[in-house]
C-alpha cells in the first residue's frame, strides 16, 4: 500500500517537473504547436488541391490524420528530456534516490499526456477555423479524443526507450524521425491508400498507423472503418506492452555518460 | 565504530576492460574518506557500485549496514550523491530542484519546502533560489547539487570529484561546506584527483590505480611515504651546495641532496621552514638566489607508488577503454 502511494506521488512529482520545464524551453513549444499548424496549412492549401479524396472534403480527411501524426510525435519531449538527463548526469541522481524505480518514466509519459491535450486543443482549433467539421455524435468525438490520448501515451513509451538508448538528444532526434516519419507517411494519414502504387498499398493497409488514422476518421467525421477502432486500441495496447518493459529494462542499466 | 562503507574484493568489467580488480575499502562512520587517483583508475565505478547504480561482477559492498545489491532500496534511503556533473535540472529553479529531490526522498510537501529553504540558506543560495538554474554559475550549481544530495539528511554522502573544474574561490567555498557537514556527523566518501583536496578534507585516503587500491593511510602517513614536503634552494654560488646541506641538516626529515645545481631538503613541517633555512644559511654566509617549499602532488604520489606519472596512468586507462 505504501509502495503504491509512493509510486503515485513520485510519478506526480516527476510529471510536474516535465510540465514546469516546457514553457521554459520555447523551442519545444514551437516543436509541438507551430510545426503541426504549419503542416496543416501546408497540406490543406498547397498539396490539398492535388489530392483526390472522393466523397469527403480534403480538410475533413486531413485533420484526423495529421492530428494522429502530431500526437505520435508529441512523445518526443520524453525522448529529448530523457537523453538530456542521461547526458547531464541527472539520471545518476534519480537512480540513487529511494523513489519508485520507474517513476522517472511514468512521470514523463504522464506529463506528455498533458502536453498532448494542449496539442489537440491547438490543432482542432486551427482545423475548425479553416473549415473542418465534426460530423459524428458527441460520444464518438469524446471516444476519439480518448483514443488519441491513449495513442499519444503509447508512443511516449516508444520515445522513452529511444531517449534512453540514444547517445545524445541529437541522436534521439535522428532516430525518432528516421524511424517514425516514413511510417506515418506510408499510411492513410495524408492521401487515400488506393492512390499509392500497387506494391506499396499492402504496406500502407497493414501499417498500424493507418488503422489508427482510420479509427480517428471514423470517430470524428464518420468515415466507415470496419474494425479499425478496436484494432487501433489493440495496437496501442501492444505498443505499450512492448515498449514500457523495454524502457524500464533500459532505465535500470543506464548510467550518465 | 561500525563501518559506514565496507567493500570486499569488488570487481567490475566493461567488456574486455577491467575497471575494478578487487577493491577493498573500509570507511568508519563519521569520517571523511578520500579515494585518490587519476582519470580511469576506477573511482567513478566504485562510487556507482556503492550508490546502487551498477552491480559488481564479483565481491560485496555494504553501505550504512546494508548490502548494495540485495538491499539496494534501503541503501538508497541512506545515501546522498553529488557528482562531477552538477546533477540539477537547468530548467527548474533552485527551490524547485530541492523540493523535487526532497519529495523523491519521500519528505512531505511542507517538509520538503521547509528543507529546501534551509538548504538554500546554508549554501548561500537564498537570493538565487527563485531563479532558473541555467542562470547559475558553475560554483552555484555545484553547491545546489550538494544541497540536493543532503535533502533527506543522509548519514552517508558520496561526492564524485566535487570540485573538478571549479575556480579557486568556488572550491574553497565548497570545501568549507563539506567541512561543515562533517562536523555535523555525516560520513563522506569523496573521490578526487587532487592531493591537496584529499589532504584538506579526508581523515584517510586510499590511492587507486588501474582498479586496485595501491596505498591507504592518513594523509600524513601517505605523505611520509612519498617524502612529504621539500625545501628547494637555488644558491648564488652553485659550488657551495655541500656546505648548504651541512647547514640545513637539522631541518631535514630525510637525506638532503643536490639536483640540477639546487639543494633539495625533505622536510616534515612546512610552517616556519623557510625562515629557519634562510637564517641558517645567512649565519653560514651562503647567499640565496631563490627558495621555496613544494608540496608533493598527485604526480609525485603516483611516481613513487607506481613508477609512472598520473598522466600516463590516465592515458593508459583511456587506451584500454577503447
Amino acid at each position: 500500500m505504501t509502495a503504491l502511494r509512493y509510486g503515485i506521488s513520485d510519478t506526480l512529482v516527476l510529471a510536474k517537473r516535465s510540465l514546469l520545464r516546457i514553457p521554459r524551453q520555447p523551442d519545444l513549444l514551437v516543436g509541438f504547436t507551430i510545426q503541426p499548424i504549419l503542416f496543416i496549412l501546408l497540406f490543406v492549401y498547397v498539396f490539398g488541391g492535388a489530392i483526390q479524396t472522393p466523397g469527403i472534403d480534403y480538410v475533413d480527411f486531413l485533420i484526423p490524420g495529421i492530428i494522429v501524426q502530431s500526437i505520435v510525435f508529441g512523445g518526443f519531449v520524453t525522448a529529448l528530456g530523457l537523453s538530456d538527463d542521461v547526458r547531464k548526469g541527472l539520471i545518476d541522481r534519480f537512480r540513487s534516490l529511494p523513489m519508485t524505480r520507474s517513476a522517472l518514466l511514468t512521470g514523463r509519459t504522464l506529463g506528455d499526456v498533458a502536453t498532448n491535450v494542449f496539442q489537440l486543443v491547438v490543432m482542432f482549433s486551427v482545423g475548425l477555423l479553416i473549415g473542418f467539421n465534426f460530423s459524428t455524435s458527441v460520444g464518438e468525438v469524446v471516444a476519439g479524443i480518448a483514443l488519441l490520448l491513449f495513442i499519444g501515451y503509447a508512443f511516449s513509451w516508444v520515445f522513452a526507450f529511444i531517449g534512453l538508448v540514444a547517445s545524445s538528444p541529437e541522436a534521439a532526434n535522428a532516430y525518432g524521425f528516421t524511424l517514425l516519419f516514413p511510417v506515418t507517411f506510408v499510411s492513410s494519414a495524408f492521401v487515400p491508400v488506393d492512390s499509392m502504387p500497387d506494391w506499396l498499398q499492402p504496406v500502407a493497409e497493414h501499417n498500424p498507423f493507418t488503422t489508427m488514422v482510420n479509427a480517428a476518421r471514423a470517430l470524428f467525421v464518420g468515415v466507415p472503418a470496419g474494425n479499425d477502432v478496436w484494432l487501433a486500441v489493440v495496437w496501442t495496447v501492444v505498443i505499450i506492452s512492448v515498449f514500457a518493459p523495454l524502457a524500464a529494462w533500459r532505465y535500470r542499466r543506464v548510467v550518465a555518460r | 565504530m561500525p563501518a559506514a562503507v565496507e567493500t570486499t574484493r569488488l570487481h567490475k568489467r566493461y567488456g574486455s576492460v577491467e575497471a575494478l580488480r578487487g577493491v577493498d575499502l573500509f570507511v568508519e562512520t563519521g569520517s571523511v574518506f578520500g579515494l585518490l587517483g587519476p582519470n580511469g583508475a576506477g573511482k567513478t565505478t566504485t562510487i556507482r557500485i556503492l550508490t546502487t547504480l551498477l552491480v559488481p561482477d564479483e565481491g560485496t559492498a555494504r553501505v550504512a549496514g546494508y548490502d548494495v545489491v540485495h538491499d539496494a532500496a534501503r541503501v538508497r534511503e541512506r545515501i546522498g550523491l553529488a557528482g562531477q556533473y552538477a546533477a540539477v535540472d537547468e530548467n527548474l529553479t533552485g527551490v524547485e530542484n530541492l523540493e523535487m529531490v526532497g519529495r523523491l526522498y519521500h519528505l512531505g510537501r511542507g517538509q520538503a519546502r521547509e528543507r529546501a529553504r534551509e538548504l538554500l540558506s546554508s549554501f548561500d543560495l537564498s537570493d538565487a533560489g527563485g531563479r532558473l538554474v541555467r542562470t547559475y554559475s558553475g560554483g552555484m550549481r555545484r553547491r545546489l547539487d550538494l544541497a540536493a544530495a543532503l535533502a533527506a539528511r543522509p548519514p552517508v554522502l558520496f561526492l564524485d570529484e566535487p570540485t573538478t573544474g571549479l575556480d579557486i574561490r568556488s572550491r574553497i567555498d565548497l570545501w568549507e561546506a563539506i567541512e561543515a557537514l562533517v562536523s555535523a556527523g555525516t560520513t563522506v566518501l569523496l573521490t578526487t584527483q587532487d592531493l591537496d583536496e584529499a589532504d584538506r578534507l579526508a581523515d584517510r585516503i586510499a590511492v587507486i590505480d588501474q582498479g586496485r587500491v595501491i596505498a591507504e593511510g592518513t594523509p600524513n602517513e601517505l605523505k611520509a611515504r612519498i617524502g612529504g614536503e621539500r625545501l628547494e634552494i637555488h644558491l648564488c654560488d652553485g659550488g657551495r651546495g655541500e656546505e648548504a646541506i651541512g647547514a640545513l641538516a637539522s631541518l631535514a626529515s630525510d637525506q638532503p641532496f643536490l639536483e640540477d645545481g639546487s639543494v633539495r631538503v625533505p622536510v616534515s613541517e612546512r610552517r616556519g621552514t623557510i625562515a629557519n633555512a634562510v637564517r641558517r644559511l645567512d649565519d653560514a654566509g651562503i647567499a640565496i638566489d631563490d627558495i621555496s617549499v613544494s608540496t608533493p602532488t598527485l604526480d609525485d604520489v603516483f611516481l613513487t607508488l607506481t613508477g609512472r606519472a598520473a598522466e600516463e596512468a590516465a592515458e593508459e586507462a583511456e587506451v584500454q577503454a577503447q
